[in-house]
């Protein structure tokens, strides 16, 4: 039965996820978080910080990390290919169907169509992760580690690796 | 079996020098695929990445996928699967369980609290992009309705983003008045 669900939960994602891998995040989260429980905003949001440490297409580690942590070397197994298989089955299978219609403004409409609701989710979890942060760690915390991780990522530009790093160095000294 | 091996490690570099997710590492797939082995030329490429474009799911695993498929058959399409996801994967698993074991350390404990804000950040600024991107592609106005609406529905009714999505795309493949050339297609 949770080897159905974990199928449904990254097939789903990966069937209406338009804008490649990190357009599914949102939709996987809903689905892990908000529709099963297996993880907490939490420990997805330790999830996303272990993926965007590493290099790598972002579904596929986010299957990898999810399926693995409900249900083992199986799970990891399920949910990588309810990841993979749709949309290149979808490719092979209909490449010459596909090739007529690719330029048609129909098509190159979809992912522009999808792109606002994406948006919104993102706002969501945002909006989450932010929350979370003032429970475990209160506002001034927050506050510092965000301002701090937005000047590093943007304004810096260090790489996403270093800052989870630095932020995990700072946690590690005046969190615990 | 020698352009399987190619295809595995040019694939192999892909996943393991490419940040940001899938999207980003599309640079490091043509560098390799036309410019380094020459498997392809550059519109033959875009034709595919157009292609890779119009269906949803991972952008990386498709192109992979097919130009493994493309250039050595099934043991190529297994071989650029197989070495552009799992080295991250196993990485991602490792890390998992590292995480698992040390937990009830305090200073882990500690570590793990500071994640969300920064995720927080990374996640807000993708929203920034793809509103940004939105904006672009849709207008102002229809972007803002549309976020406006996608709002409505989803903080206010509860919809499940899969049908929203769903809606989404049906609007966008119905047919319309445009030029002459989509009508020929459709």
């Amino acid at each position: 039965m949770i080897i159905w669900q974990l199928f449904l939960a990254f097939f789903i994602p990966a069937i209406i996820g338009y804008g490649g891998g990190p357009a599914s995040i949102p939709l996987v989260q809903h689905e892990v978080v908000q529709n099963y429980g297996w993880l907490t905003n939490d420990q997805f949001a330790e999830m996303l910080a272990v993926s965007n440490a590493l290099p790598g297409p972002i579904a596929t580690k986010m299957a990898g990390y999810v399926g693995f942590s409900v249900a083992g070397w199986v799970g990891a197994l399920v949910t990588l290919l309810a990841t993979i298989l749709p949309s290149l089955f979808l490719m092979l299978l209909f490449m010459g169907v596909l090739m007529k219609f690719k330029d048609a403004p129909q098509v190159q409409r979809l992912t522009s169509y999808v792109r606002p609701v994406i948006c919104l989710l993102l706002v969501v979890m945002t909006y989450q992760f932010i929350s979370e942060g003032v429970t475990d760690t209160g506002w001034v915390h927050t506050v510092v580690l965000i301002a701090g991780s937005y000047i590093l990522l943007e304004k810096v530009k260090l790489h996403p690796a270093y800052v989870i790093l630095v932020a995990m160095v700072y946690g590690g000294f005046l969190l615990s | 079996m020698s352009k399987a091996t190619d295809i595995a490690l040019s694939f192999f570099r892909v996943g393991i020098l490419g940040y940001g997710g899938g999207p980003s590492s599309i640079p490091l797939v043509y560098k390799e695929v036309v410019e380094k082995y020459e498997w392809m030329d550059a519109d033959e490429f875009a034709d595919v990445l157009a292609l890779a474009n119009a269906l949803p799911g991972p952008i990386l695993t498709k192109l992979a996928g097919y130009i493994g498929y493309r250039v050595a058959g099934s043991l190529g399409l297994v071989f650029a699967l197989l070495s552009s996801v799992m080295p991250t994967v196993l990485l991602v698993i490792i890390l998992f369980l590292a995480l698992q074991t040390f937990q009830q350390q305090q200073f882990i404990a500690g570590m793990t609290k500071a994640i969300s804000p920064v995720i927080a950040v990374m996640i807000g600024t993708l929203a920034w992009q793809f509103a940004k991107r939105g904006a672009k592609g849709l207008g102002h106005l229809i972007n803002t309705i549309a976020l406006a609406l996608s709002a409505i529905a989803i903080l206010l009714f509860h919809l499940h983003p899969a049908i929203l999505i769903l809606l989404c795309l049906i609007l966008a493949l119905l047919p319309r008045k445009e030029r002459s050339r989509n009508e020929a297609s459709s």
